[in-house]
Protein backbone atom coordinates (compact mmCIF):
# COMPACT_ATOMS: atom_id res chain seq x y z
CA UNK A 1 0.00 0.00 0.00
CA UNK A 2 1.56 3.18 -1.33
CA UNK A 3 -1.23 6.10 -1.58
CA UNK A 4 -3.55 8.00 -0.39
CA UNK A 5 -6.11 10.56 -1.58
CA UNK A 6 -6.93 13.66 0.01
CA UNK A 7 -7.54 17.70 -0.78
CA UNK A 8 -4.96 20.21 -0.68
CA UNK A 9 -5.92 22.64 1.94
CA UNK A 10 -2.67 25.52 1.35
CA UNK A 11 0.08 26.82 1.90
CA UNK A 12 2.19 28.14 4.75
CA UNK A 13 5.40 28.31 5.80
CA UNK A 14 7.24 26.57 8.83
CA UNK A 15 10.94 26.43 10.55
CA UNK A 16 12.78 23.64 10.12
CA UNK A 17 15.33 21.98 12.70
CA UNK A 18 18.15 24.40 11.10
CA UNK A 19 16.22 27.13 11.72
CA UNK A 20 15.47 28.27 7.63
CA UNK A 21 11.88 28.82 6.43
CA UNK A 22 10.27 26.37 4.23
CA UNK A 23 7.77 26.83 1.90
CA UNK A 24 4.82 24.24 2.85
CA UNK A 25 1.72 22.63 1.20
CA UNK A 26 -0.81 21.41 3.94
CA UNK A 27 -3.00 18.17 2.72
CA UNK A 28 -5.45 16.36 4.74
CA UNK A 29 -5.09 13.14 3.82
CA UNK A 30 -7.78 9.92 4.42
CA UNK A 31 -9.23 8.27 5.94
CA UNK A 32 -9.83 6.11 3.16
CA UNK A 33 -11.78 3.05 3.02
CA UNK A 34 -10.35 0.03 1.84
CA UNK A 35 -13.94 -0.50 -1.15
CA UNK A 36 -12.26 -3.50 -3.16
CA UNK A 37 -8.75 -5.98 -2.98
CA UNK A 38 -8.24 -6.68 -6.51
CA UNK A 39 -5.60 -9.56 -6.84
CA UNK A 40 -3.83 -11.45 -9.31
CA UNK A 41 -6.13 -14.78 -9.06
CA UNK A 42 -9.17 -12.94 -9.09
CA UNK A 43 -8.10 -9.26 -11.67
CA UNK A 44 -4.66 -10.37 -13.41
CA UNK A 45 -2.91 -7.95 -10.82
CA UNK A 46 -2.18 -6.47 -7.37
CA UNK A 47 -4.45 -3.30 -6.28
CA UNK A 48 -6.42 -1.86 -3.54
CA UNK A 49 -9.49 0.70 -4.75
CA UNK A 50 -9.52 3.43 -1.83
CA UNK A 51 -12.89 5.06 -1.24
CA UNK A 52 -12.46 8.46 0.04
CA UNK A 53 -15.16 10.95 1.38
CA UNK A 54 -18.21 10.07 2.82
CA UNK A 55 -21.27 10.81 0.58
CA UNK A 56 -25.26 10.31 0.45
CA UNK A 57 -26.03 7.59 -1.26
CA UNK A 58 -28.32 9.37 -3.30
CA UNK A 59 -25.70 11.45 -4.81
CA UNK A 60 -23.99 8.08 -6.08
CA UNK A 61 -24.36 6.55 -9.33
CA UNK A 62 -26.29 3.27 -9.04
CA UNK A 63 -22.91 1.29 -10.70
CA UNK A 64 -20.71 3.39 -7.63
CA UNK A 65 -23.13 2.81 -5.11
CA UNK A 66 -23.03 -1.41 -6.04
CA UNK A 67 -19.74 -1.41 -5.27
CA UNK A 68 -19.88 -0.06 -2.04
CA UNK A 69 -23.02 -2.27 -0.94
CA UNK A 70 -20.99 -5.32 -2.14
CA UNK A 71 -18.18 -4.02 -0.12
CA UNK A 72 -20.15 -3.40 3.39
CA UNK A 73 -18.87 -0.03 3.24
CA UNK A 74 -20.35 3.44 3.76
CA UNK A 75 -20.55 5.59 0.29
CA UNK A 76 -17.67 8.01 -0.20
CA UNK A 77 -17.70 10.94 -2.50
CA UNK A 78 -14.96 9.34 -4.99
CA UNK A 79 -12.65 6.21 -5.74
CA UNK A 80 -9.42 5.07 -7.04
CA UNK A 81 -6.96 2.31 -7.10
CA UNK A 82 -3.61 2.03 -6.09
CA UNK A 83 -1.15 -0.54 -6.30
CA UNK A 84 -0.29 -2.90 -3.69
CA UNK A 85 2.12 -5.97 -2.56
CA UNK A 86 0.28 -9.57 -2.79
CA UNK A 87 0.93 -10.54 0.18
CA UNK A 88 -1.18 -7.23 1.65
CA UNK A 89 -4.10 -8.31 3.22
CA UNK A 90 -6.75 -4.88 3.52
CA UNK A 91 -10.21 -6.47 3.20
CA UNK A 92 -13.06 -3.93 2.36
CA UNK A 93 -13.51 -1.59 5.25
CA UNK A 94 -9.81 -1.15 6.44
CA UNK A 95 -9.24 2.24 7.12
CA UNK A 96 -6.41 3.52 5.12
CA UNK A 97 -4.41 6.71 6.86
CA UNK A 98 -1.54 8.99 7.07
CA UNK A 99 0.13 6.24 9.12
CA UNK A 100 1.48 4.34 6.68
CA UNK A 101 4.26 7.23 4.96
CA UNK A 102 5.63 6.85 8.19
CA UNK A 103 9.34 7.09 7.65
CA UNK A 104 8.93 7.94 4.23
CA UNK A 105 11.34 10.90 3.30
CA UNK A 106 9.56 11.55 -0.49
CA UNK A 107 6.28 11.84 -2.03
CA UNK A 108 4.60 11.96 -5.63
CA UNK A 109 2.08 14.50 -5.59
CA UNK A 110 -0.86 13.71 -8.65
CA UNK A 111 -3.75 16.75 -9.06
CA UNK A 112 -5.64 18.61 -11.72
CA UNK A 113 -4.06 21.89 -12.26
CA UNK A 114 -5.52 25.18 -12.18
CA UNK A 115 -7.28 26.06 -15.45
CA UNK A 116 -5.84 28.73 -17.25
CA UNK A 117 -8.29 28.53 -20.00
CA UNK A 118 -6.74 29.81 -23.57
CA UNK A 119 -3.36 31.46 -23.35
CA UNK A 120 -1.01 32.86 -25.18
CA UNK A 121 2.75 31.70 -25.65
CA UNK A 122 4.33 34.01 -23.35
CA UNK A 123 2.02 32.41 -20.83
CA UNK A 124 1.99 28.95 -21.66
CA UNK A 125 5.42 28.49 -22.79
CA UNK A 126 7.27 30.78 -21.21
CA UNK A 127 8.35 32.30 -24.81
CA UNK A 128 10.02 35.93 -24.99
CA UNK A 129 7.36 37.85 -26.79
CA UNK A 130 8.49 40.64 -28.76
CA UNK A 131 9.53 44.26 -27.34
CA UNK A 132 6.78 46.29 -25.98
CA UNK A 133 8.81 49.71 -26.68
CA UNK A 134 10.98 51.39 -29.69
CA UNK A 135 7.78 50.84 -32.20
CA UNK A 136 7.69 46.81 -31.15
CA UNK A 137 4.35 45.20 -32.99
CA UNK A 138 4.70 41.92 -31.20
CA UNK A 139 4.32 42.56 -27.73
CA UNK A 140 3.35 39.17 -26.64
CA UNK A 141 3.13 37.10 -30.20
CA UNK A 142 4.15 33.74 -31.22
CA UNK A 143 6.88 34.83 -33.59
CA UNK A 144 7.71 32.72 -36.26
CA UNK A 145 6.33 29.38 -36.51
CA UNK A 146 8.89 28.04 -39.32
CA UNK A 147 11.01 28.65 -42.65
CA UNK A 148 9.54 29.27 -45.84
CA UNK A 149 9.23 27.20 -49.23
CA UNK A 150 11.61 24.39 -48.06
CA UNK A 151 9.59 22.35 -45.50
CA UNK A 152 6.49 24.61 -46.27
CA UNK A 153 4.52 23.97 -43.44
CA UNK A 154 4.47 23.60 -40.11
CA UNK A 155 6.42 21.14 -38.09
CA UNK A 156 4.62 19.32 -35.89
CA UNK A 157 4.28 19.98 -32.09
CA UNK A 158 4.85 23.76 -32.95
CA UNK A 159 4.03 25.66 -29.90
CA UNK A 160 1.18 28.05 -30.19
CA UNK A 161 -1.49 29.17 -28.30
CA UNK A 162 -4.08 27.22 -26.86
CA UNK A 163 -5.86 25.52 -23.73
CA UNK A 164 -3.73 25.17 -20.43
CA UNK A 165 -4.11 24.06 -17.60
CA UNK A 166 -6.61 21.89 -16.07
CA UNK A 167 -4.98 18.37 -16.94
CA UNK A 168 -3.28 15.98 -14.05
CA UNK A 169 -0.10 16.60 -13.54
CA UNK A 170 2.48 14.95 -10.79
CA UNK A 171 4.95 16.73 -8.81
CA UNK A 172 7.69 14.32 -8.39
CA UNK A 173 9.87 13.46 -5.19
CA UNK A 174 8.13 16.24 -3.00
CA UNK A 175 10.23 15.74 1.06
CA UNK A 176 7.65 14.65 3.16
CA UNK A 177 8.19 17.37 6.18
CA UNK A 178 5.91 15.89 8.65
CA UNK A 179 2.68 13.17 9.23
CA UNK A 180 0.02 14.04 11.59
CA UNK A 181 -1.82 11.36 12.07
CA UNK A 182 -4.08 12.87 14.47
CA UNK A 183 -5.31 15.20 12.30
CA UNK A 184 -5.06 13.15 9.08
CA UNK A 185 -2.00 15.77 7.92
CA UNK A 186 0.44 15.65 5.65
CA UNK A 187 3.03 18.43 5.43
CA UNK A 188 4.53 18.78 2.04
CA UNK A 189 8.01 20.41 0.97
CA UNK A 190 6.75 23.12 -1.87
CA UNK A 191 3.93 23.02 -3.90
CA UNK A 192 1.83 20.97 -5.02
CA UNK A 193 -1.07 21.19 -8.56
CA UNK A 194 -4.48 22.22 -8.58
CA UNK A 195 -6.14 24.77 -6.49
CA UNK A 196 -7.29 24.96 -2.65
CA UNK A 197 -9.69 22.38 -1.95
CA UNK A 198 -8.87 20.43 -4.72
CA UNK A 199 -8.43 16.42 -4.75
CA UNK A 200 -4.70 15.35 -4.55
CA UNK A 201 -3.48 11.66 -5.01
CA UNK A 202 -0.13 11.12 -2.72
CA UNK A 203 1.56 8.33 -3.24
CA UNK A 204 5.51 6.99 -2.35
CA UNK A 205 8.00 8.74 -4.44
CA UNK A 206 8.72 6.31 -7.57
CA UNK A 207 12.14 7.59 -8.56
CA UNK A 208 12.97 7.15 -4.67
CA UNK A 209 11.51 3.60 -4.32
CA UNK A 210 14.40 0.88 -3.07
CA UNK A 211 16.81 4.12 -1.60
CA UNK A 212 15.69 5.41 1.33
CA UNK A 213 11.47 5.82 0.77
CA UNK B 1 -12.16 25.73 8.25
CA UNK B 2 -9.68 24.66 6.17
CA UNK B 3 -7.81 27.88 6.02
CA UNK B 4 -7.69 27.53 9.90
CA UNK B 5 -5.94 24.94 9.91
CA UNK B 6 -2.87 25.99 7.46
CA UNK B 7 -2.94 29.34 9.53
CA UNK B 8 -2.58 27.17 12.58
CA UNK B 9 0.52 25.33 11.54
CA UNK B 10 2.29 28.17 9.96
CA UNK B 11 2.04 29.66 13.63
CA UNK B 12 3.19 27.08 15.06
CA UNK B 13 6.73 27.99 14.86
CA UNK B 14 5.50 31.68 16.68
CA UNK B 15 7.80 32.96 19.20
CA UNK B 16 6.51 34.36 22.86
CA UNK B 17 9.26 36.78 23.39
CA UNK B 18 9.41 39.03 20.69
CA UNK B 19 9.15 42.53 21.74
CA UNK B 20 6.15 45.15 20.81
CA UNK B 21 8.19 47.36 17.79
CA UNK B 22 6.78 49.84 15.59
CA UNK B 23 7.45 51.17 12.48
CA UNK B 24 10.47 53.80 12.17
CA UNK B 25 11.85 52.44 15.98
CA UNK B 26 15.55 52.11 15.79
CA UNK B 27 16.22 48.19 17.36
CA UNK B 28 19.09 45.78 17.28
CA UNK B 29 18.31 42.54 16.03
CA UNK B 30 21.03 40.28 17.53
CA UNK B 31 21.41 37.54 14.90
CA UNK B 32 23.01 34.07 15.41
CA UNK B 33 25.69 33.23 12.58
CA UNK B 34 27.31 30.24 12.01
CA UNK B 35 30.83 29.68 10.66
CA UNK B 36 31.62 26.23 9.90
CA UNK B 37 30.62 24.55 13.27
CA UNK B 38 31.03 27.74 15.49
CA UNK B 39 28.21 30.11 16.14
CA UNK B 40 28.36 33.83 16.84
CA UNK B 41 25.97 36.56 17.38
CA UNK B 42 26.09 39.49 15.29
CA UNK B 43 24.06 43.06 16.21
CA UNK B 44 22.21 44.84 13.24
CA UNK B 45 21.39 47.65 14.18
CA UNK B 46 18.60 50.26 12.04
CA UNK B 47 14.94 51.59 11.86
CA UNK B 48 11.78 48.94 10.97
CA UNK B 49 11.14 50.01 7.96
CA UNK B 50 7.82 48.07 7.44
CA UNK B 51 6.45 44.85 8.70
CA UNK B 52 4.58 42.66 6.41
CA UNK B 53 1.92 39.75 7.20
CA UNK B 54 1.13 38.39 9.93
CA UNK B 55 1.17 35.50 12.11
CA UNK B 56 4.09 33.18 11.85
CA UNK B 57 5.22 34.40 8.80
CA UNK B 58 5.66 38.20 9.74
CA UNK B 59 8.28 39.74 8.21
CA UNK B 60 9.80 43.40 9.42
CA UNK B 61 12.50 44.93 7.29
CA UNK B 62 15.60 47.16 9.00
CA UNK B 63 17.11 49.56 7.50
CA UNK B 64 20.28 51.42 8.32
CA UNK B 65 22.70 53.56 6.14
CA UNK B 66 26.75 51.86 6.34
CA UNK B 67 29.36 54.06 5.00
CA UNK B 68 26.81 55.65 3.17
CA UNK B 69 25.37 52.88 1.34
CA UNK B 70 22.00 51.93 2.76
CA UNK B 71 21.28 48.19 3.57
CA UNK B 72 18.43 46.84 4.55
CA UNK B 73 17.66 43.06 6.31
CA UNK B 74 14.61 41.30 5.76
CA UNK B 75 13.52 39.36 9.14
CA UNK B 76 10.92 37.01 9.90
CA UNK B 77 9.23 37.94 13.01
CA UNK B 78 9.87 34.39 15.01
CA UNK B 79 13.10 33.09 13.28
CA UNK B 80 14.93 30.82 15.33
CA UNK B 81 18.11 32.77 13.72
CA UNK B 82 17.50 35.73 15.78
CA UNK B 83 18.33 35.97 19.19
CA UNK B 84 16.34 39.15 20.39
CA UNK B 85 15.60 42.29 19.27
CA UNK B 86 15.66 45.45 21.44
CA UNK B 87 14.18 48.95 20.69
CA UNK B 88 16.68 51.46 21.05
CA UNK B 89 14.41 54.31 20.55
CA UNK B 90 10.76 55.27 19.05
CA UNK B 91 10.19 57.96 16.16
CA UNK B 92 7.28 60.03 15.51
CA UNK B 93 6.14 58.51 11.60
CA UNK B 94 2.80 58.74 10.23
CA UNK B 95 3.08 55.50 7.21
CA UNK B 96 2.86 52.10 7.45
CA UNK B 97 5.61 51.77 5.32
CA UNK B 98 8.22 53.89 5.14
CA UNK B 99 9.77 53.51 1.61
CA UNK B 100 10.26 57.14 0.74
CA UNK B 101 12.94 56.94 3.27
CA UNK B 102 15.29 55.18 0.76
CA UNK B 103 15.42 58.39 -1.48
CA UNK B 104 16.67 60.81 1.32
CA UNK B 105 19.74 61.63 2.71
CA UNK B 106 21.33 64.05 4.96
CA UNK B 107 18.76 65.94 7.27
CA UNK B 108 15.85 65.21 5.04
CA UNK B 109 16.25 61.16 6.68
CA UNK B 110 15.64 62.03 10.12
CA UNK B 111 13.46 60.67 11.73
CA UNK B 112 11.90 62.71 14.91
CA UNK B 113 11.90 61.08 17.73
CA UNK B 114 8.53 60.49 19.87
CA UNK B 115 8.44 60.77 23.68
CA UNK B 116 6.76 58.09 25.10
CA UNK B 117 4.96 58.81 28.21
CA UNK B 118 5.43 55.79 30.70
CA UNK B 119 1.53 55.94 32.93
Amino acid sequence: MNGILGRKLGMTQIFDDAGRRVAVTVIAAGPCLVVQRKTKSSDGYEAVKLGFEPQKASRLSKTALGEYNKAGVDPQRMMQEFPCAADEELAPGTRVTVDQFEGVTHVDVAATSKGRGFAGVVKRYNMAGGAKTHGGHSKRRVGAIGQCSYPARVMKGQKMPGHMGNVRVTQQNLKLLAIRPEENLLLVQGAVPGPNGGVVRVSRALKKAGKSA
Amino acid sequence: MSADIVRKIGDEGMKSDVPDFQIGDTVSVHVKIREGDKERVQVFTGYVLARDGGGGTETYTVRRVSHGVGVERVFPLHSPYVEKIEVVRSAHVRRAKLYYQRGLTGRKARLKEKIVVKK
